[in-house]
């Protein structure tokens, strides 16, 4: 199936390449790079690219492209969701996953290929077991993770921060994303809300662990982790499983689009060209919604300006904000919102001058975070155990992000 | 001594030499395939396995340590030198590979057993002249009850003989049931095979009046052989239960985190499920969008597809493919190609104005996939055709060049599919000629002109004195349409245009494209008269300015489901190396017994099978006894138990320290 992987980096250099059957010459790469040309950005190279003998089909994630090079018919998702496999793993083993760590540990990269796919077949693909096969290289990580402060994002690292340490435990965090398009006026266009729960389990032996919801009938569309017992769920909306060491994602989860998406920040803007000036005016706030009580932090507003404004001249009421007259991207990071005083940016564009206004006014991307809050409403029952006779340290906590949160202006 | 050496070293040399070219190295590498630290021994298998090929006579250096390895007794020893030893491509050695395989695929372990299935491609592809043998030790292994065995079985059936469906028959009930328990990425390879089985075997549970696909095969068919296809069709249809096994068997695994598998069963629901039970799989497809973009990406190509024959299957979900202005380009006109095969009249005005928006994208490539878009919602749903015509006539004095362009070329469609009278727009547009530069806009705008100079008398002629002014300048595209204009306003208002026409005609004779040299003189033999221009000439008006029938604005969608969903071939739209076609629904059952099992045997078997199980370790038996599983959950438990086995293997190994 896979013959061989080649990782390009953004300066488009080959830095490793491993083959499962007979070596396949980088040369094929050249199509790749064409294509690269081409698309002129990243994201939009095409993850499936046909040449004469062989097909390229690639992933690009943390600025590296993954192009797998395979010879014959296969579903090009079991490709795309292998690559996607082998850069969640090198997350996990080397903490972050960019040129300079991987080619530093080379050889475990080499070994867990070797291990993840035998002649082009996926073999061990699961992390935990990876572990256990191939050692992390544990020492090193930790001198990076201190040094580097390691990139604190979507991973679910974010988890066993506050469990206790050197004790028996587990626990989950449930997170919510809200997914929104708001329009001009700031009524809703659509709005929806998904979730993850994300477990880190540190138990001996085999134990049996069930979750069960309070309210299990929000979750309308779920997926599972291989470890949970399908006829379980199906029955009695419970989750049965034996758990996986370490870290996992055991549920992914679509809240039913009955239930009206709570949205619990709003954007006032009032961004306006004139045709026969060459300034702008611009200004935005920001202020809680719905938020049961609880504070929104991590509030970064970024937005992509039209190519007609030069520079921007802007004085925030809090945080701290760029622009970039190259790429025309202005973000600013806001930080927590106090509902007695919002969080405004006010000021002028410039634009080019004589050039007639532009058509459109930017889009507003929105991102934020609420702590011990599921804006679902989703709500864990209770966690049990069997099968061991310890009791364990048991934990979950809620959290509330945006995820593609879109404010049309 | 370099035995000793070597494991001196640090393991990151031997790694470096995994980069460069270290070929010549091979010999002092591949000595230590025998050592007893398993690091080592990893790495050297890595080394020999990529330089092998290079270096074939040592390489036969280390075969009888393989050899002497496939009868260990630890199931992992056995597994990974057998992995090794089927890796290593020289020809010479496959007698031995052949041999191995063989007596790998009926060991006690099933993780042997599994490695035995991967080496059989592996033999294949070394030496395709093996295919016979190796079938035999497919047939065995397909029997296997193993759920570790089932996907990399497959696999090795699918590469090596796809077309032996025979070998399938008397497995398919027990490849159903394993199907949940099964890793995820051999459930992908099943289930792949398995709607092509379902395809050949069963019949057609689509029943007469289900939709497009029926009435277009009907409309090839000739009445007599319609007639006598409805009178088969009224005795009632029941399902082959083996044909509801498979169905009801994957939809749990619509639930599965793995993009692949959810994909594999939506294409299989497609494929061979009645038609009222498809629509189970759109939540769960809808679900793929919140992925990485190339999930997407394929997930929406596959949602295009499904989206034009269905329309009823994603509208509940039509907000879900509303664009983003982060989304990258593919992605957003894939999503606009899907929101314009759910447009119908009871949403299309929410779309319309969803649409607005995109119109005004800073993304200009974007924008101009959105006019197209509202030209195609404009011929498909005849409520809205004025008011998207409306629409887009006010893009005409857009600033933008691009959205101008493709505003003009779409509108130039749609007049063209209602020739009622639009003078209003075509007077517009002519005077956009003055402004706009790019070609297939003016290209169009001189088009229509041409087509409906009667109905602007007093503008075409004025237009096409401008355009002989510029005609030189103007690019090839451009000059075919003012030959052409030119010819009809010949034909229809000589006294105004004959001059002109010559005049442009002589440019045209001149041209440096030959294209055009060949069009001039072609038009001027046809409406020029002269003693030498035969009957033709007479014709000329009716051959320029005949009924043309208008643009079918198609979704370059439509039809791609002759293609198996979710395969490369879907996605490229082309056929891949080594694509097999999914047949036609089989007239008439094949018979359904085939598939029955003597359940006598079986038992006979598992009778002889026990006795021998005693002679192995007791973690073996472990490992047996959980084939038997039933539940998902346990196949992960079972793996994670056969790490810890290894782990265990691993610790004994390294406290006997080599003797070097």
């Amino acid at each position: 199936m896979i013959h061989s992987l080649f990782l390009i980096n953004s300066s488009g250099d080959i830095f490793l390449e491993k083959h499962w059957k007979s070596v396949v010459s980088r040369s094929v790469c050249d199509y790749f790079f064409e294509a690269q040309e081409r698309a002129t950005e990243a994201e939009n190279v095409p993850p499936v690219i046909p040449t004469p003998h062989h097909y390229l089909l690639s992933v690009y994630r943390h600025k590296i492209f993954f192009v797998a090079v395979i010879q014959t018919e296969v579903p090009p998702l079991f490709v795309i969701e292998f690559l996607h496999r082998v850069v969640d793993t090198f997350q996990d083993y080397f903490g972050v996953c960019s040129e300079p760590v991987i080619k530093d540990n080379v050889v475990v990269v080499y070994e867990v290929l070797e291990e993840m796919l035998d002649n082009g077949f996926p073999l061990a693909t699961e992390s935990n077991i990876l572990k256990e096969l191939i050692k992390p290289p544990t020492i090193l990580r930790t001198v990076v993770n201190t040094i580097t402060g390691m990139e604190k994002g979507e991973t679910h690292r974010e988890l066993p921060s506050w469990l206790p340490t050197g004790q028996l435990s587990s626990g989950a965090l449930a997170k919510d994303w809200i997914d929104a398009i708001i329009d001009k006026s700031g009524s809703t266009i659509t709005a929806e809300i998904q979730g993850v729960i994300d477990a880190c389990v540190k138990l001996t032996g085999m134990p049996d662990l069930t979750l069960s919801f309070m309210n299990p009938r929000l979750l309308d569309d779920v997926s599972f982790h291989p470890c949970v017992r399908f006829k379980r769920w199906e029955s009695e909306r419970i989750l049965s499983f034996i758990p996986p060491d370490g870290n996992f994602r055991l549920l992914s989860y679509h809240v039913s689009a009955q239930n009206l998406v709570a949205i619990p920040v709003y954007v006032k803007h009032n961004i306006s060209f004139r045709d026969s000036s060459s300034l702008g005016r611009f200004e935005i706030t920001v202020g809680p919604k719905q938020t049961m009580g609880k504070t929104i932090e991590g509030v970064i507003v970024t937005s992509q300006m039209p190519k007609g404004v030069l520079n921007m001249s802007l004085t925030p009421s809090q945080g701290t904000h760029t622009f970039d007259p190259v790429t025309k991207m202005l973000s600013w990071d806001v930080g927590k919102i106090n509902p007695q005083k919002l969080p405004s940016l006010k000021g002028t564009m410039s634009l080019q001058a004589g050039a007639s206004k532009p058509d459109e006014n930017p889009t507003i991307n929105l991102q934020f975070k609420i702590q011990q809050l599921a804006i679902s409403g989703l709500k864990v029952n209770r966690l049990d155990m069997y099968g061991e006779k310890y009791k364990p340290f048991k934990g979950i906590k809620y959290m509330t992000k945006a995820g593609k949160f879109q404010v049309r202006t | 001594p370099s035995l000793l050496i070597l494991q001196m070293r640090n393991l990151k040399e031997l790694s470096v030499l995994l980069r460069k070219n270290a070929s010549e190295l091979f010999p002092a590498v591949v000595k230590n395939v025998a050592s007893k630290n398993i690091e080592i021994k990893k790495l050297v298998y890595v080394y020999l396995v990529r330089y092998a090929e290079e270096q074939q006579d040592l390489a036969l250096l280390s075969i009888s340590t393989f050899q002497r390895a496939l009868k260990d007794p630890n199931q992992l020893i056995r597994a990974s030198a057998l992995r090794v030893l089927s890796s290593i491509r020289v020809p010479i050695i496959v007698p031995i590979m052949m041999l191995a395989i063989k007596e790998a695929s009926a060991d006690l372990s099933p993780y042997v057993r599994k490695n035995a299935a991967h080496a059989i491609q592996k033999l294949y592809s070394l030496d395709p002249e093996q295919k016979e043998m190796l079938i035999e030790v497919i047939e065995k292994l397909l029997k296997d009850k193993s759920t570790l065995v089932a996907g990399s079985v497959v696999m090795a059936f699918e590469e090596v003989c796809p077309d032996r469906i025979d070998l399938i028959h008397k497995n398919y009930r027990k490849l159903c049931n394993l199907l949940v328990d099964v890793e995820e990425w051999g459930q992908v390879v099943i289930i792949h095979m398995l709607t092509r089985y379902a395809r050949t075997q069963f019949v057609s549970p689509w029943k007469e009046d289900d939709g497009l696909e029926d009435n277009e095969k009907n409309f090839y068919e000739s009445d007599d052989e319609q007639k006598e296809k409805t009178d088969q069709r009224k005795k009632p249809y029941t399902m082959d239960p083996d044909h509801r096994l498979l169905i009801r068997n994957t939809k749990p695994l619509l639930q599965s985190r793995n993009a692949a598998v959810v994909m594999a069963v939506a294409q299989l629901y497609w494929h061979i499920s009645p038609k009222s039970e498809v629509g189970i799989i759109s939540k769960s497809l809808v679900r793929l969008l919140r992925s990485n973009r190339e999930v997407q990406y394929i997930v929406l190509q596959n949602i295009a597809t499904m989206s034009i024959q269905r329309k009823g299957m994603f509208e509940p979900y039509l907000k879900s493919f509303y664009v983003r202005s982060t989304d990258p380009t593919m992605i957003k006109t894939l999503k606009l190609e899907i929101l314009t095969n759910l447009a119908n009249e009871a949403n299309i005005s929410t779309l319309l104005r969803e649409f607005q928006t995109y119109v005004k994208s800073q993304d200009k490539q974007f924008a101009a996939a959105t006019i197209q878009t509202i030209g195609r919602c404009a011929t498909n749903i005849s409520e809205v055709t004025d008011t998207c015509l409306n629409g887009l006539v006010c893009l005409l004095s857009n600033r933008d060049e691009i959205v101008v362009a493709e505003s003009v070329v779409v509108i130039k469609k749609l007049l063209q599919m209602q020739p009622a009278q639009h003078g209003e727009i075509i007077k517009h547009m002519a005077k956009l000629l003055d402004s706009i530069t790019v070609p297939v806009a003016r290209a169009s705008i001189l088009w229509l002109i041409g087509e409906n100079c009667e109905r602007v008398p007093k503008i075409a002629p004025d237009v096409l004195r401008k355009m002989a002014k510029s005609f030189t300048s103007e690019d090839d595209l451009v000059k075919l349409q003012i030959l052409n204009l030119g010819a009809k306003l010949y034909l229809t208002n000589s006294r105004q245009t004959k001059l002109l026409t010559q005049y442009i005609l002589n440019l045209g004779k001149y041209d440096q494209n030959y294209d055009i040299r060949d069009r001039t003189r072609f038009i001027r033999q046809l409406i020029v008269p002269n003693e030498k221009s035969g009957a033709l000439s007479k014709y000329a008006k009716k051959i320029f300015l005949a009924q043309k029938p208008a643009p079918l604005l198609e979704s370059p969608f439509k039809d791609r489901d002759h293609f198996q969903l979710g395969t490369l071939s879907h996605t490229l739209n082309t056929k891949a190396t080594g694509y097999l076609e999914l047949s036609n629904w089989p007239e008439v059952a094949p018979d359904p017994s085939v598939r029955n099992v003597e359940v006598i045997e079986l038992v006979r078997k598992a009778k002889k099978e026990n006795p021998a199980k005693k002679f192995y370790s007791e973690s073996e038996e472990e490992e047996d006894s959980s084939d038997s599983s039933s539940d998902s959950g346990e196949v992960y438990n079972s793996l994670k138990k056969l790490c810890s086995l290894q782990l265990i293997c691993y610790a004994s190994n390294n406290t006997v320290r080599p003797s070097t």
